[in-house]
């Protein structure tokens, strides 16, 4: 199948000479609310009259994508834009492949409207070699309000409010925590509990420095401490389970919270399912001072040589970044726009405040980059952290084994 | 006149390798060039795209020294001695059970066969329902009202490995027994016939002569069957996806994993290596003993 996508995938390629701009996009949004999305983007490069080429590659987190950009990349004959995430956009950017749109953001002004944090991961080296469409939060907790009123609990602003909780969803029938037990599921939820538990400081000296001392420290203990917690509000079936299987559970009332980042809600929103009547969506609980976990979606644009696909990246660019675009594509994703300077007026409750909890974040210095994502480290520590948290959520190891496992992990990756 | 004829013969002696010249080319460099170059890469520090920085063994020490790679060959032993070992018995089974001239075998043998013909995908994604206890065999002996069943080794990171050994000996055993029952009918029934004049019992003609006369197919099941442990991939992944945790994390899935998802592609490389030596091991003794047999 993967052999066939990508031998399509050089079909489609192969075919155009045309002496018009167009542009080819590789992307992984293939789910419903996804491609929608990129439809709002390709409405308006198409009314450009630029011709867009869509060369999708189904898998959700973007391996396959991954593989066939590879592929691509060896055969010499790189696509114009493509999704790729966090680390992997620096990684090609080293390797000297992405070219740079540096005059178009310099006359739209893109160092304003955009945040610190999504700079980070589209302006490399002063080159504006990604165009960033959206901004996830991670550290989100979706709850069920009918679970919330059945034993007339409040929602949780603290750890140990949420610890208290667990024990009373289970005397009236309801499972405390959804969860879909597959590595990387478990991953975004330890950042959230890192981030959580331990603050901004020891999120960035654990996981974007991989300080050794710290990973091994008592706060990472801590943080597994308040992991193991979460492991037992989980019901027994919950490995193997995917995410929206997770997300169906809250929704049905089956299970009270679910955490997860809000791409989740997509899944309330299919379900007719209103913010504030029918579910909550709710930050993480924060221990030491606020904090936001983000992660962000961009195009990166592969160096053309070709005049007429130059141009092609040019409009695109200059598309994702239109302030309508990126309100109509966020409203179908069920992110937020990457620009902060933007009216948000036609979005939803939960839109609206993770924007306004991005901006203050990204002034105060408390929004920190995704781990899992991997826009914190590189695909190779993060996998190798990947295989410690799950193994520690996976069995009964205590929190001291699981942080020297983690830190050995790490160290073994690096 | 003598030229043209000359001609024609050399045509009729070049036309074979004319033909086979490109699949042979193919092939010598898709399969063999790229064993190849994957064992160079195995012996560079190659991340996200090949590199040729010669690292030596280093990809070898960390490959060995990470705990994903334990796991994974601990599986794959586990996986392969159960799933050659009972699948060989039962298809062994099997076909001498048909093999007693009963009626209705026409309509018994494809259905023991047809599990071979679904891809290991749709038999892991199968099985994988059927042994969830939410939805599946669990849940069904509950609702009959056998309450205290329980079945949980999927969700069960020492067990979930013996759910893939389940799953995939149901697919091939069928598969198997078709061999047998060829075997046993390719016996000749007079040595059979001669040795119950002789006064063999049932037992003793088994474990005698037919079993002993067996061998080839033996060999050739032992053979297919430990290639296709050795390769499982899709059956896991559809099954377990590796899970719960990294539980069921076999070679085959690590290889994929660190080559293409974790810019790891020289550990990658060298636990493909790793895979190739062992499939190696089983298969050059094998095909020695073979060629030797033929000569003789």
């Amino acid at each position: 199948m993967k052999v066939l996508s990508i031998t399509a995938l050089l079909l489609a390629t192969a075919s155009p000479a045309l002496a018009e701009p167009s542009v080819e996009v590789m992307h992984f949004w293939t789910s419903g609310g996804e491609a929608a999305a990129l439809g709002a983007v390709r409405d308006k490069v198409v009314a450009e009259g630029v011709t867009w080429t869509d060369a999708p590659v189904a898998g959700g987190g973007g391996d396959q994508a991954k593989t066939a950009l590879q592929a691509r990349i060896a055969s010499g004959n790189p696509p114009a834009a493509v999704l790729i995430l966090g680390q992997n956009i620096l990684d090609w950017a080293a390797e000297g492949m992405l070219g740079n749109v540096d005059v178009l953001a310099e006359a739209q002004g893109w160092d304003a409207a955009l945040p610190q944090a999504v700079k980070d991961f589209t302006k490399v080296d002063g080159h504006y070699v990604s165009v960033p469409t959206n901004v996830h939060r991670t550290d989100m907790i979706w709850a069920s309000k009918a679970a919330f009123d059945k034993i007339g609990a409040a929602y949780p602003t603290t750890w140990e409010e949420l610890n208290a909780l667990a024990p009373k969803f289970l005397e009236a029938g309801i499972i405390p925590l959804a969860h879909g037990g597959q590595a990387w599921q478990e991953a975004y939820m330890f950042e959230a509990v890192a981030l959580g538990v331990g603050g901004a400081d020891f999120y960035r000296k654990a996981l974007i420095e991989l300080d050794d001392a710290t990973l091994r420290g008592p706060e990472m203990v801590a943080v597994f401490a308040q992991m193991a917690q979460l492991r037992g509000m989980v019901d027994a079936n919950f490995p193997g389970r995917d995410w929206n299987l997770a997300s169906a559970m809250v929704i049905n009332g089956e299970a009270a919270m679910q955490i997860m980042g809000d791409w989740a809600k997509g899944e309330f929103t299919n379900a007719a399912k209103k913010p504030g009547d029918d579910y909550a969506c709710i930050p993480v609980p924060k221990a030491k001072g606020d904090g936001f976990v983000y992660l962000v979606n961009s195009l990166s644009l592969f160096t053309q040589t070709d005049p007429d696909l130059v141009k092609g990246q040019e409009v695109l660019a200059s598309a994702i970044m239109d302030p309508a675009v990126q309100v109509a594509f966020n409203q179908a994703k069920g992110a937020i726009p990457a620009r902060t300077d933007i009216d948000l007026s036609a979005m939803d409750a939960c839109a609206q405040a993770t924007s306004a909890s991005l901006a203050s974040n990204d002034a105060g210095g408390t929004a920190v980059p995704t781990f899992a994502g991997t826009h914190a480290a590189n695909a190779s520590v993060v996998g190798a952290a990947t295989d410690a948290i799950t193994a520690f959520f996976n069995s009964d190891q205590t929190p001291e084994e699981a942080a020297t496992a983690l830190a050995d992990a790490i160290a073994a990756a690096r | 006149m003598a030229t043209e004829v000359d001609f024609r013969t050399r045509l009729q002696d070049w036309l074979p390798k004319l033909v086979l010249a490109p699949s042979f080319a193919v092939t010598l460099l898709f399969v063999y060039g790229f064993i190849l170059f994957t064992v160079v890469l195995s012996f560079t520090g190659s991340k996200m795209l090949p590199r040729y920085d010669w690292v030596g063994f280093e990809n070898y020490e960390k490959l060995f020294a990470l705990p994903a790679w334990t796991t994974a060959i601990t599986n794959i032993a586990i996986f392969a001695t159960l799933y050659i070992t009972i699948c060989t018995a039962i298809g062994l089974m099997l076909a001498i059970f048909l093999d007693q001239k009963i009626r209705g075998e026409g309509v018994l043998r494809p259905i023991y066969l047809y599990p071979m013909a679904l891809s290991f995908i749709v038999t892991g994604t199968a099985w994988k329902w059927f042994l969830d206890p939410g939805i599946g065999l669990e849940k069904i002996m509950h609702l009959w009202g056998w309450e205290s069943f329980s079945f949980t080794w999927i969700k069960d990171g020492d067990m979930a490995i013996y759910t893939i050994v389940i799953a995939a000996v149901w697919q091939t055993s069928g598969f198997v027994m078709a061999m047998f029952l060829a075997g046993l009918r390719g016996i000749d029934n007079e040595i059979l016939k001669a040795a119950q004049i002789d006064g063999a019992s049932n037992w003793q003609l088994y474990r005698r002569i037919v079993i002993p006369l067996l061998r080839p197919a033996f060999l050739s099941a032992f053979v297919i069957l430990s290639h296709l442990a050795i390769k499982s991939y899709d059956l896991v992944i559809a099954l377990t996806g590796g899970g719960p945790g990294r539980a069921t994390e076999m070679p085959a899935t690590f290889m994929y994993s660190y080559t293409f998802t974790r810019n790891q592609m020289g550990i990658g490389a060298s636990s493909a290596v790793i895979m190739l030596m062992t499939i190696a091991a089983i298969m050059v003794p094998y095909l020695y003993a073979e060629l030797k047999e033929k000569k003789a």
